[in-house]
């Protein structure tokens, strides 16, 4: 192996460390929240609005006098809550609908991915506002929102992942020994093309918690007094020449977290991609 | 009899419309006897075997008869096929690397068909499994069940496909090319095996190959296809000593000889196979034969049979054998 190679796997190496990282800052920001913050999160105390950051309030407090460090533990939850559901609703059926079509082929196969297309035709962001806007906004909408968008695209990553495993001769093989098309589907495509789904879940994680930001930003998200990320973002729009950091912490919390997930992406997909792996 | 085809086609969808594969396939099978199928790429016998098992591409039409036990298999629903794969006939692959699933351990995919179609417990089929192991003569199955197909050699995956076809103790066993992917040595001992097996248990089988060698020392009878037809069958021994049919004949001169003098080269079939979109009449072999006649491409192929059960179609050859 020549030595640039050797330093490009070992950057790989580290960046997806790093990754690693800061996903478990940011579950554990989140299980700490459960039992602990330095304050109680949404708790209002107008006497010390506006504080910079000192031992007492490690990242200040903000124009309500909420303690900027507790609110931003709690807001970790929420993103977690976010991206988990909505991943999760992306994945149950999503996969089902993606193996459905590879199995079934012919017209069913084309009227699912035809209702894909439709439904990827919406900008996501626009759906989730007239979801919200119907239904009333709060986390629960936007995390129907995010998991509804999520859905076309795991079922168009599981079809075309399928429809490769499906063209394999061990499938026929399965066939051949008497297995049905739903046992196949499970027994011998699903363990087969779950890589790639773990790590395109991965990434529509990080998806997840920007667009909750976003959603919550909007006011169509997590509503006060529930911590979020993207609404202490749009609170601290008012106070942008007085207290910027009032911005930039849960900015650079949802830059850290998506960095973090992106890169734990990244290197999943080689870790867990036999073909980089030989070429190691 | 066990499996009788009689008159099939098979037309596979194609974009300029159904294209015919196979042409009127007739043999029949009794129980613990063996069929060699033999015929270079393209000249169905692949898709004869697919249909057999019923696992066709889809679009695939199939017309004719292929009875098994009585029933015909061409018109026997999904469900029933399913019953009757893995179970009473049962499938060896020509790649065992491809037909194994790599995720699975051996022993589990050898379980499998025990589970499905004995209603096993899981338990109980992987002791079967190992069981299966040793009877294809793996040395330590206990080691091998645990094992995934990438830890094995091409030999042991090929024995292990095999024990995984006799699960459930089949009445046909269906091997296309089981040996093509393999190195010769170790062709000649998992042929052997297969052989055994079946006498032992008393399987059919079909054995589907481009080696008219390995046909012939493995199959009592033997089906010469070409371009989806079949050109000459009847006993091995009869078809491979007193080939009748000009393509056999090509066929048995292509093969290397023990003894010939160093340097001769191999003698090769001038052209190329045809294309199964054309000769819609007359004989797929008229354009690469040297005995081609105006006949051979205006009117379909007759059946000349002349020793028991040792069938010619060829319009050259006669009643008596001969070639006129």
């Amino acid at each position: 192996m020549s030595a640039l190679a050797l330093t490009a796997r070992g950057r790989a190496g580290a960046s997806q460390w790093l990754g690693a990282a800061l996903v478990a800052a940011l579950v554990g920001a989140a299980m700490l929240s459960l039992v602990w913050t330095p304050y109680p999160p949404g708790a209002i105390d107008v006497p010390h609005k506006l504080l910079s950051p000192s031992p007492a309030h490690w990242l200040g407090t903000d124009d309500l006098g909420r303690d900027v460090a507790s609110e931003i533990l709690a807001g970790a939850r929420v993103s977690i809550l976010v991206g988990v559901i909505a991943v999760g609703i992306g994945v149950a059926f999503g996969v089902a609908l993606g193996l459905v079509a590879a199995a079934a082929k012919g017209l069913v196969e084309d009227a699912i991915m035809k209702l894909c297309d439709f439904t990827f035709a919406f900008p996501a962001l626009l759906s989730a506002i007239m979801l919200t806007a119907t239904y009333g906004p709060g986390v629960v909408n936007a995390i129907i929102a995010i998991g509804v968008y999520n859905v076309p695209i795991f079922a168009k990553l599981t079809r075309a992942t399928a429809n490769g495993v499906l063209a394999r001769e061990f499938t026929l093989a399965a066939r051949a020994a008497g297995r049905g098309p739903l046992a196949i589907a499970f027994d011998h495509v699903l363990p087969n093309i779950a890589p790639a789904l773990i790590v395109q879940a991965t990434i529509q994680f990080a998806v997840a918690i920007l667009a909750e930001a976003a959603l919550s930003y909007l006011g169509l998200g997590a509503q006060p007094p529930e911590a979020s990320w993207g609404r202490m973002l749009s609170d601290a729009q008012g106070w942008m020449y007085v207290a910027p950091r009032l911005a930039v912490f849960p900015g650079l919390a949802v830059a850290l977290s998506v960095l973090g997930l992106n890169l734990l992406g990244d290197g999943l997909r080689d870790a867990l991609d036999p073909r980089l792996k030989a070429r190691g | 009899m066990l499996l009788e085809v009689s008159g099939l086609a098979i037309d596979l969808p194609s974009p300029a419309g159904a294209r015919r594969v196979v042409h009127d396939v007739s043999f029949s099978l009794d129980a613990g006897d063996s069929l060699g199928v033999v015929g270079e790429s393209g000249s169905g016998k692949t898709m004869t075997a697919l249909a057999l098992m019923g696992l066709l591409p889809d679009g695939a039409r199939v017309s004719g008869a292929m009875r098994f036990e009585g029933q015909d298999l061409a018109r026997l629903g999904e469900d029933a096929m399913r019953k009757l794969r893995g179970d009473r006939i049962a499938m060896i692959f020509q790649e065992p690397m491809s037909a194994l699933n790599p995720l699975h351990r051996i022993g589990a995919q050898v379980a499998e068909p025990l589970m499905l179609h004995r209603a096993m417990s899981k338990g109980a089929a992987w002791t079967e499994a190992i069981r299966l192991l040793d009877r294809v003569r793996l040395r330590d199955p206990e080691r091998i069940a645990h094992a995934y197909p990438f830890a094995l050699s091409g030999g042991e995956r090929q024995r292990a496909m095999i024990a995984m076809a006799l699960s459930c103790g089949p009445d046909l066993i269906i091997a296309d090319e089981p040996t093509t992917a393999l190195d010769v040595t170790v062709q000649a001992k998992i042929l052997d095996l297969l052989a055994s097996l079946c006498v032992s248990s008393n399987m059919a089988t079909l054995l589907v190959s481009h080696d008219l060698a390995v046909i012939a020392r493995h199959c009592r009878r033997v089906l010469v296809m070409y371009g989806g037809t079949v050109m000459e069958s009847g006993p091995a021994d009869a078809v491979l000593r007193r080939a009748r049919h000009p393509y056999t004949r090509a066929l048995l001169e292509a093969r290397p000889r023990p003894g010939a003098p160093r340097g001769e080269r191999l003698r090769a079939i001038a052209g190329a196979a045809p294309s199964s979109a054309s000769a819609p009449i007359g004989c797929p072999f008229a354009g690469r034969c040297p005995l081609t006649l105006d006949i051979c491409r205006a009117q379909a192929l007759p059946t000349v049979e002349f020793e028991a059960e040792h069938r010619v179609r060829c319009h050259r050859v006669d009643a008596t054998g001969r070639l006129t």
